[in-house]
């Protein structure tokens, strides 16, 4: 691996460790990092230990999950759609699972039910907008960007026509979930098995992902098998989205601005930016979700608000960085 | 002689047009093939064909001895390298990140290429006059750069057959001498062939031996340049007069303007 990109993969390792311990020291409670570090690795049953390992801990590690799924995710649909503004939500994935969970909340189903919705939803508008796509012979990657983006229009409409019918006290829930909240996170594991499975997946198709980028036709002459790479990619990117929105809702801008950032940094090869947008995507909603339970805490905001004002400006500067180069 | 590239009774349609029928073909190494034709008649579809890109084609086409569709596509890019008419920028990977990529059917699935073929590709991105612009973006070439840059991956490949859809395109004079002379080292040689889409039929003439010309409603001609570089069967193949025209440096081609 050449050097200047082992330093970028270090950097995002380091990013992630100082962002995650940072996380854990501030709160209600300011617990200095050397305590941190004490409390994670042994238990002595005080107050503090108790609110690292049952509140804050959990919590952490779940925004970190759920920014390494979206901006693994981002980046495997930036490839299938070869356009940059390629997004985990762009096909819809989101807004199956928003107007699902939306749906549970007005008809007042209990709360265990909203994590089966979540997964439902998503997996219905992803079969959704393959099948349409599917249709035909060919699987142009505009034809599969434009039904992605109808479909999820749809669910847009059908998420405002829930809102617009639903009592007046169930709308802060409701629109918690849809800007991405953390607050009911506590349970890491699921989604970190996630991507602790699909990153070593994805990187073995990262040499074929940076051939894809070329082209699809492209890449089949370089002897990449496209047909499949290209069902692997939605799926799997599917299946992320999925996971990261029934722990979080729609947390925006993380899977479209971060590998971007790591492209802008000289991570265009997938070998890197891979793992480096997990680590990197993964501090970004542990930083931005300590900020969002702490700006004006006691009250919490939900992270997606912070994330879409963090990320629109980054996102702006690239662009036009980008313009000037 | 063994062919390197045999097509069997192969006959191609796309929508109504008939690109060939039952075309017999031999590729043989040290022969260099050029493809010419009116636009819209087909090349590309039966270079894309020939290169095992497409599928449901009548008749079969042979790599050696194998029937090319039933090779694995890694095994079938060691021995078959593409130019694609359309260049592709992609997400801004640099000029030798691209180049490199041409070795990717040579390497296993992990494998990270190693000093041999970084050797192999600053060769080429020299060859190719690129080696100023080695570390630079995609997105900052122009289109003749990038047109090299493309050339300089496919000879990266290092196949026994090359087909090239127009490789000229977007070059100057200069360059498109240059790029002639390169690919006739590089992929006409003893175990080596090339066959190249290309509008240019002076180029066509001396950069080929042999030509293989559709005229359309499925009809094909192909052989030696000689017995095909005449200009009754080019104009009646192109829909439109070209005169040739002998001089001591052979014969120069001039399509009515």
């Amino acid at each position: 691996m050449p050097r200047q990109r082992r330093i970028l993969l270090l950097f995002s390792l380091l990013l992630a460790c100082v962002s995650i311990v940072w996380a854990l020291t501030i709160g209600s409670a300011d617990i200095p990092p050397g305590e941190v570090l004490r409390h994670l690795t042994g238990d002595d049953g005080s107050i503090h230990d108790r609110i690292i390992d049952e509140l804050r801990l959990p919590r952490v590690l779940s925004a970190f999950a759920v920014g390494g799924l979206l901006a693994l995710a981002g980046a495997l649909m930036q490839v299938l759609l070869r356009n940059p503004l390629g997004d985990p939500y762009i096909l819809g994935v989101s807004g199956g699972a928003a107007s699902a969970v939306l749906a549970a909340m007005l008809l007042g189903l209990p709360l265990v039910w909203h994590t089966p919705m979540a997964v439902g939803g998503a997996l219905f508008s992803t079969l959704l907008v393959f099948g349409l796509t599917r249709s035909g012979d060919d699987w142009r990657s505009d034809r599969l960007l434009l039904t992605g983006v109808v479909i999820a229009a749809g669910w847009a409409a059908l998420i405002s026509f829930v809102l617009s019918v639903s009592p007046v006290e169930q709308l802060p829930g409701m629109l918690f979930w849809l800007m991405g909240d953390l607050g009911d996170a506590t349970r890491p594991a699921v989604p970190l098995v996630i991507l602790a499975i699909a990153l070593p997946l994805t990187l073995l198709r990262a040499r074929d992902l940076n051939i894809a980028v070329q082209g699809l036709l492209q890449a089949a002459a370089l002897g990449v098998d496209t047909s499949r790479l290209r069902l692997e990619i939605y799926f799997v990117g599917a299946l992320l989205t999925a996971a990261a929105v029934t722990v979080a809702g729609t947390v925006g801008f993380v899977g479209l601005i971060v590998p971007h950032l790591i492209r802008r940094l000289g991570g265009t090869d997938h070998r890197l930016l891979l793992p480096a947008a997990v680590l990197v995507g993964g501090s970004l909603l542990v930083l931005a979700d300590s900020a969002a339970r702490t700006l004006i805490s006691p009250m919490q905001l939900p992270v997606g608000v912070l994330t879409a004002l963090l990320g629109i400006p980054v996102f702006l500067f690239l662009l036009h960085a980008r313009g000037k180069a | 002689m063994s062919c390197l590239l045999r097509t069997r009774a192969l006959s191609l349609q796309i929508a109504d047009t008939q690109v060939c029928n039952d075309m017999q073909l031999c590729i043989e190494p040290g022969q260099s093939w050029a493809l010419l034709g009116r636009n819209g008649i087909g090349k590309t579809t039966l270079l894309h064909h020939l290169a095992g890109l497409r599928a449901n084609a009548g008749g079969q086409v042979f790599l050696g001895a194998n029937d090319i569709s039933g090779l694995q596509p890694r095994e079938r890019a060691r021995q078959v390298a593409v130019l694609l008419q359309h260049s592709n920028r992609g997400f801004g990977a640099s000029v030798l990140e691209t180049v490199l990529s041409g070795r990717h059917p040579h390497l296993e699935r992990l494998a990270w290429e190693d000093s041999d073929d970084l050797a192999i590709a600053e060769g080429c991105i020299a060859a190719c006059g690129l080696a100023t612009l080695s570390s630079r973006s995609l997105d900052t070439l122009s289109g003749g750069e990038l047109r090299r840059v493309e050339i300089a991956r496919l000879l990266t490949q290092q196949c026994p057959l090359a087909l090239l859809d127009e490789p000229l395109n977007h070059l100057d004079f200069g360059h498109q001498a240059a790029m002639l002379r390169l690919l006739g080292e590089h992929c006409v040689s003893a175990g080596r062939a090339m066959l190249m889409v290309i509008h240019d039929l002076n180029a066509a003439y001396r950069a080929c031996n042999h030509w293989l010309i559709l005229s359309g409603a499925g009809r094909w001609h192909a052989g030696p340049r000689d017995a095909l570089a005449d200009p009754a069967l080019l104009t009646a193949a192109f829909g439109h007069p070209v005169q040739r025209i002998e001089t001591d440096d052979g014969p120069l081609f001039q399509p009515h303007l």
